[in-house]
């Protein structure tokens, strides 16, 4: 940091296994090869950022499976929503899916995940990092985003706006418990077909979408590797076009990949559909040995589940807490 | 009609230019996704500009994403149609992105190529012909990605085509020069890869800080350069790259 002087924010005492600054997601660069980023439960990113009081898309902190601790340099306030990963302020045990105000010097502190694999933190007014092509999402393959193209590392001082300069103290919220989204180990996938569907006879269509899969010891944030009955393709490979977010890829081998944010942007194996954002968001909460099932839905139902959810994430009220 | 436009997910439509299984590599396709491209950024920068969020060109390919809190597939369908019949109608070629020609030096040796020798064997070939090859072809970019600044290039002469290998390297050094198939690409960062290495090139393909960020566009021409180990290490390239 260049003006460190000026600089307050967290500080990161451990980073943990994967800790990522993400927003909503880089767009209109796929023409040098940037792929989106962003967050892969993005339900759960926007309520952490309502919980805060923030536009919905503001920089926030995505942790999978566990284990950041950050001190506070600043008074502000935050909230974790996601998977069930303990979080402690200065040791005391505190609930997800709520705002607190913190001062500087607090310890905040989260353990590893119960249930589900990732979680947001986010502050008030969002952290301030400069964007990279359009956006703070870090996407560590590709070095781009972030502070400095990776994860959080131990030392890293993430800027945010001070209670004590805005004086914009604002209330702490909770979503009611009987809304929090659950996380389970079984999960459908609406898929809606695409791509070269076509090439997937019939039969191989229905095994596809009648069969349980399992996810694989193989699963990040580019994708998620499954396994179960094999699916043939009538072609081995196409020329390389481009990958949409959940499209649902048929290597060789005929167990399927689920293509997520950090996906390549192009590629050459058939695809035989492409997985609903609702349903991607609650894929990437599984891990290894997470049990799935392919729906097929039509791009109408796609559609109207998408704006269903939308309406219900928009008319949800939160609950002032303090 | 000369295209078909598909689904690919609840957010995004693709237009291909070719026939379904038809894996036929074509300069004329390009032209024609080029051409798709630039009309549609063209109208994205009016009508759709809310509508349209970003376009992923390729080989005869072009995936359409759209946004679905202001549109939706219907919509965004029928613009791609009208605008595609325009493009179909247009006698005169709609003036394409002006095609630069960009030369890029690469320094071909075993040190710095370790499968230019499997290349020339295979081929019966001597490895000063295979480089010989490689020089001889003007490529066009067909498409960008797979990671930033990551140009397919093609086709290369047959003779010199080469399979992936079967086993790829841990790590590919940033300016490889390398063979798949009958693509051709330099790879603009260290990173995995199967192709087959024949030289490097000094040359940076991605620059985050530069404007603009990569030498080529998709559309492009490009030419390669043989140039000595000294030129190479004058012109900013590194030698000291491991290939594992």
């Amino acid at each position: 940091m260049s003006n460190s002087s000026l600089t307050q924010g967290f500080l990161v005492k451990q980073a943990g296994m994967l800790s990522l600054i993400q927003d909503a997601g880089r767009f209109g660069a796929f023409n040098i090869g940037l792929t989106n980023g962003g967050p892969i439960d993005l339900l759960a990113f926007q309520w952490a950022n309502r919980l805060c009081h923030n536009t919905v898309n503001a920089t926030a902190i995505e942790i999978s499976l566990g284990g950041l601790t950050l001190t506070a340099q600043v008074d502000t306030s935050l909230a974790v929503t996601g998977a069930n990963m303990p979080l402690t302020i200065n040791g005391e045990i505190k609930a997800l899916w709520r705002s607190y105000h913190v001062k500087a010097g607090d310890v905040i502190a989260l353990g590893f995940a119960t249930q589900g694999v990732r979680c947001y933190l986010a502050v008030a007014g969002g952290f301030n990092i400069t964007p990279s092509f359009g956006s703070t999402a870090t996407v560590c393959r590709e070095g781009v985003g972030g502070l400095h193209g990776g994860k959080l590392l131990a030392g890293d001082m993430l800027a945010c706006a001070s209670n004590n300069i805005n004086s914009n103290k604002k209330q702490n919220l909770l979503l009611v418990e009987k809304l929090i989204p659950t996380y389970t180990d079984e999960i459908i996938l609406h898929t809606v077909p695409s791509y070269q569907q076509q090439h997937f006879s019939s039969q191989q269509q229905r095994l596809f979408f009648s069969n349980e899969y399992t996810v694989s010891k193989s699963f990040d944030r580019m994708g998620y590797r499954l396994e179960g009955q094999a699916i043939a393709c009538d072609i081995k490979g196409i020329l390389s076009e481009g990958i949409c977010h959940g499209a649902v890829q048929i290597p060789a081998d005929g167990q399927p990949i689920v293509l997520l944010n950090d996906r390549q942007t192009i590629g050459g194996y058939p695809k035989i559909g492409a997985v609903s954002s609702i349903d991607t968001a609650k894929l990437g909460q599984l891990n290894q040995g997470g049990k799935v099932r392919f729906e097929p839905i039509s791009m109408e139902q796609a559609h109207n589940l998408f704006h269903l959810n939308l309406s219900r994430f928009n008319r949800t009220e939160l609950v002032v807490c303090d | 009609m000369s295209h078909n436009i598909h689904i690919a997910g609840e957010n995004a439509l693709i237009i291909y230019f070719s026939k379904p299984g038809d894996g036929h590599v074509s300069a004329n396709l390009s032209a024609k996704v080029q051409q798709a491209e630039q009309l549609i950024r063209k109208a994205m920068e009016q009508e759709l500009a809310q509508d349209i969020i970003d376009l992923v060109p390729s080989y005869a390919s072009l995936m359409v994403m759209f946004n679905m809190m202001t549109t939706d597939h219907h919509l965004i369908k029928n613009k791609l149609r009208t605008l595609l019949q325009q493009m179909h109608n247009s006698k005169e070629q709609v003036a394409t992105h002006q095609a630069n020609l960009v030369e890029l030096p690469v320094y071909y040796s075993h040190e710095s190529g370790p499968d230019l020798s499997v290349i020339a064997q295979r081929a019966q070939l001597t490895v000063e012909q295979v480089i010989e090859l490689h020089q001889a072809q003007e490529y066009r970019v067909y498409a960008i990605g797979f990671a930033p600044g990551f140009a397919y290039l093609g086709e290369v002469d047959e003779r010199i085509a080469a399979p992936r290998l079967s086993t790829p390297r841990m790590k590919v050094p940033k300016g490889a020069v390398a063979i798949a198939d009958r693509q051709t690409a330099v790879y603009p960062s260290v990173s995995p890869g199967g192709w087959n290495i024949i030289g490097l090139c000094p040359i940076d393909m991605f620059d985050a800080k530069a404007n603009p960020t990569m030498p080529v566009a998709v559309g492009d021409r490009v030419k390669f350069k043989a140039i000595s180990k000294d030129e190479y290490i004058a012109l900013g390239g590194a030698l000291e790259v491991s290939y594992e």
